[in-house]
């Protein structure tokens, strides 16, 4: 029995070291001395500075970061409009829609962004902010819808009964009881399509502009030619930033709970 | 209750306008030929037969080998490992899972470019290995990097749905089948195997359906001309701007993802 | 009695190609306690969220002093329901539950504080009104739900199972409490249940309903003694149903035998059944009694025992307090006043 267990440690080990140690070596690197990715050579944050000091880099996080907070704001107002537009119908096509509403999360990303790239350019429309924008709420809608309708599906619905019961007109019973009890959805489902989409890459690519650069699509372009260290310092930063993100929502989803 | 019928209208003008008209154009666009124009098209076969020539062939029997395998190890060190976490108690279970999904919250690019880094030539590997007297063996830019940079990405989407369908499994019919004379092998197969196969078939489901689609990895892992479906797709459409074959090719990666899905539903029923 | 607060003329009910009320007719009282009664699926929840403006009846009027409202919504009645799990709004505390309605309606907030105050009073809940309403005991948030209703002075209070929840012990004590909280505010109490025992102890109107209809509407006292038919008779209480003809008023036959009995009005030799209670029945030696049997099963309940004896032609159960040994034959004795003659019907 403690052979086996000891086993079974080894391998959790063995698996986790294997997962994590990409995520280590770029951290470690950030803080190098020398160019070179291979050997420690010594402490330094002169990368991180670099990087302060990259227009073109600092430029690329503001794109993202703007996009990221429209298309999660857009995303969330759709969302939860359609998540409890859809738990409130009972049309024969009901079936159909919510097969379309996860449809963009079953499909690869990179045929939706091929297909949006098409479509954009028939319709004549700039790419650029709007296009990307467009383009990120049609992976970022559907995690919203998830979860709202998820939440909406464990909700009693004597709840709004009551609301109405006790005077409370469909506006005011939407308004004081549903919308403060999906609000938790609402918001962890925003936060992980505020992720997606400072993380996306693949839809962006086929959708931006020729001069718009987010910050995935920099570090991609800049993988892809010649990288220099203050990658992985960059790396290191929006690593920190997502583990924030990441812990925000796994404290809201504990409390919802 | 009808209020609330028009709060879905903004959800379905987006619904319409984002997904499903654009598909209908992709399907318009792999049927017809001549440039991008929409409205002077004419109706061809021609972008299904271009996909027959034995190039392309090879890109997507390539694609799906790569698939394959990558499902395959990810399955081999993924069961196990999803096995091990629901073995242990329910606090640190949830620990553990959190431990498998973080990876998957940092992006992409970045974990493939310390892929990179380990891997290539003069890479750390390389360089641990000539410490210890070993001379370099190149791994970046074969099917090697890729498939480690596919395992190491997907794994999570393999361990998650099986340790879901491994803790929620009732531990009453792992005592039952020990109560009526099974070894912990024949209890393993008879009874825990059959149970996670839900959760196993899910497992394969999304892995198999993201490392086929896929053309970042490959593209910084297996090199330029590292050629994949989802790469294929790309360079129809950035680089060599022919849309309508880009489309037929989509098309057809979608409809193979179709029949893939439904046999493996049909598996998780007949199971 | 009082006025007439509600009318339901000839309601029915479909869902998709489900009939579900076929054609309900009810009068409702103030100041009544009126209990819909009977098994899962036989529309009495229906009929009440019908009353509450839930549902809008297929055909039919529901009329409320007089007045059709079937259309109207739920906030426009002077109705308010106490839900089957209480639907209490779980970001709200307490007091904000108990509010809820009043603040709807713009009232002063001091005014609100005020009535909250009396509320929680009146239900015991003195002391309660910033607590977090999903750490409450099922009791509690039973309480604070009739709270909540009330506190809108409606005419009339909807009650869906409430104490369905709530473990024996507390169902009991809420039983009585309820009766104590209808007879304070003074007003009509519709109540949704299914257990007989609730319906019995607590109103002053039963109605009894099944696969839609009404069965039978009375006092307690009528539906357990008089049952109209055999559903009520066997939803109300256990019994022996036999049938029997009644061979003129105040004599009826029965398994071979006649009787008399307190029955009249039905037509001479007409079919008839008769209702005879467990614990209405004695048993005495063979030689005392008409009806004989073998007692072939005892079962000790806590207050009595129940015996099972087969004669020639059935199985009688009875309850009773003395013991009898299985095998033995014994008889099987009634009074006139305990056999209860009812239509015979068509199949339950």
């Amino acid at each position: 029995m403690k052979k086996n267990s000891r086993f079974a440690g080894f391998y959790m080990g063995l698996i986790f070291f294997l997962m994590y140690l990409p995520i280590a070596v770029v951290i470690v690197f950030s803080f190098n001395e020398s160019k070179l990715p291979v050997k420690f050579t010594g402490f330094s944050l002169k990368w991180y500075q670099e990087l302060i000091h990259d227009r073109a880099m600092l430029e690329a996080l503001v794109n993202s970061l703007i996009l990221g907070v429209l298309s999660c704001l857009v995303s969330a107002v759709i969302g939860t409009l359609g998540a409890v537009g859809l738990s409130r119908i009972h049309w024969k096509s009901k079936g159909a829609l919510e097969y379309i509403s996860i449809l963009p999360l079953m499909i690869p990303e990179i045929i939706l962004g091929m297909v949006l790239m098409a479509f954009f350019y028939m319709l004549n429309l700039p790419f650029g902010m709007l296009t990307l924008l467009i383009g990120h709420t049609v992976f970022c809608v559907p995690y919203i819808l998830m979860e709202v309708k998820a939440r909406l599906a464990g909700m009693d619905p004597a709840l709004e009964e009551a609301a109405r019961d006790l005077g409370a007109g469909p506006f005011r019973a939407f308004w004081d009881i549903t919308l403060p009890l999906i609000m938790p959805a609402v918001i962890s489902g925003s936060l992980l399509a505020f992720a997606m989409s400072m993380d996306d890459v693949v839809i962006s690519i086929f959708v931006n502009g020729p001069r718009l650069s987010t910050l995935p699509i920099k570090v991609y372009t800049q993988l892809k030619t010649g990288v220099t260290p203050e990658i992985n310092a960059l790396c290191t930063i929006l690593l920190a930033a997502t583990l924030i993100i990441f812990i925000v929502y796994s404290l809201i989803t504990k409390k919802k709970k | 209750m009808k209020q609330y019928r028009n709060l879905i209208k903004p959800y379905l003008v987006w619904a319409f306008v984002v997904i499903v008209i654009p598909l209908i154009l992709i399907a318009l666009y792999a049927f017809t030929e001549d440039g991008n124009e929409v409205l002077t098209f004419s109706f061809t076969l021609e972008n299904f037969r271009k996909f027959l020539e034995a190039t392309y062939m090879s890109v997507i029997f390539k694609s799906f080998k790569l698939g394959i395998l990558t499902t395959v190890i990810c399955l081999g060190l993924g069961y196990p490992l999803a096995y091990i976490i629901s073995k242990c108690p329910e606090k640190s279970q949830s620990l553990l899972i959190l431990l498998v999904t973080i990876p998957e919250w940092i992006n992409m690019l970045l974990r493939t470019y310390a892929w990179m880094n380990l891997l290539s030539d003069n890479g750390i590997i390389n360089h641990l290995l000539g410490l210890l007297g070993i001379s370099p063996v190149t791994m970046m830019y074969t099917d090697f990097s890729v498939v480690v940079g596919l395992v190491c990405n997907f794994m999570p989407f393999m361990i998650i749905p099986i340790h879901t369908s491994l803790s929620k499994m009732d531990k009453s019919f792992i005592e039952a089948a020990y109560d009526l004379g099974a070894n912990k092998f024949q209890t393993f197969t008879k009874v825990i195997w059959k149970l996670s196969i839900p959760g196993v078939l899910n497992g394969i489901m999304m892995v198999f359906l993201l490392s086929i689609s896929t053309f970042v990895i490959p593209k910084l892992l297996g090199g330029g001309q590292y050629m994949l479906i989802g790469n294929l797709i790309e360079s129809q459409f950035i680089s060599v701007g022919d849309w309508n074959f880009g489309s037929a090719i989509s098309l057809i990666l979608a409809v193979l993802i179709l029949i893939f899905m439904s046999l493996m539903k049909k598996m998780d029923k007949d199971e | 009695m009082m006025n007439k607060l509600i009318e339901l003329k000839n309601l029915t009910k479909n869902f998709d190609d489900q009939q579900v009320l076929r054609g309900i007719n009810l009068d409702i009282y103030e100041k009544e306690f009126l209990t819909l009664l009977g098994p899962s699926g036989c529309g009495k929840t229906t009929t009440l969220r019908i009353i509450a403006g839930f549902e809008e009846p297929s055909d039919g009027e529901v009329l409320f002093n007089g007045i059709e409202i079937s259309k109207l919504p739920p906030y426009k009645r002077e109705v308010n329901t106490v839900f089957q799990k209480y639907a209490l709004f779980p970001h709200l505390n307490v007091a904000e539950n108990i509010g809820f309605g009043l603040n709807l309606k713009k009232v002063d907030k001091t005014v609100i504080a005020q009535k909250v105050e009396r509320m929680l009073k009146m239900v015991g809940l003195e002391g309660f009104g910033k607590r977090d309403v999903t750490l409450l005991s099922g009791g509690q948030q039973q309480r604070v739900a009739i709270a909540r209703a009330l506190i809108n002075e409606p005419k009339v209070l909807l009650l869906d199972e409430p104490l369905g929840a709530l473990d024996a012990k507390i169902r009991k004590q809420m039983q009585v409490e309820l009766k104590k909280i209808q007879q304070e505010v003074g007003i009509t109490f519709i109540y949704v249940t299914h257990d007989q025992e609730e319906a019995l102890s607590m109103s002053d109107t039963v109605v009894v309903m099944n696969n839609g209809e009404i069965q039978q509407i009375g006092s307690p006292t009528d539906i357990y003694n008089e049952p109209e038919n055999r559903f009520v008779a066997g939803f109300i209480g256990e019994s022996n149903i036999i049938e029997g003809t009644m061979i003129r008023d105040y004599l009826v036959a029965f398994d071979g035998f006649e009787f008399e009995c307190v029955d009249k009005g039905f037509e001479d030799n007409e079919e008839i059944e008769v209702v005879l209670r467990p614990e209405d029945l004695d048993i005495v030696d063979p030689g005392q009694a008409k009806i004989r049997g073998i007692v072939r099963n005892i079962t000790f309940k806590g207050v009595h025992y129940e015996i099972l004896i087969e004669t020639e032609l059935r199985t009688y159960m009875v309850h009773t307090t003395d013991y009898a040994e299985v095998g033995r034959e014994v008889g099987l004795k009634f009074g006139p006043e305990d056999i209860h003659v009812m239509c015979k019907m068509g199949s339950y």
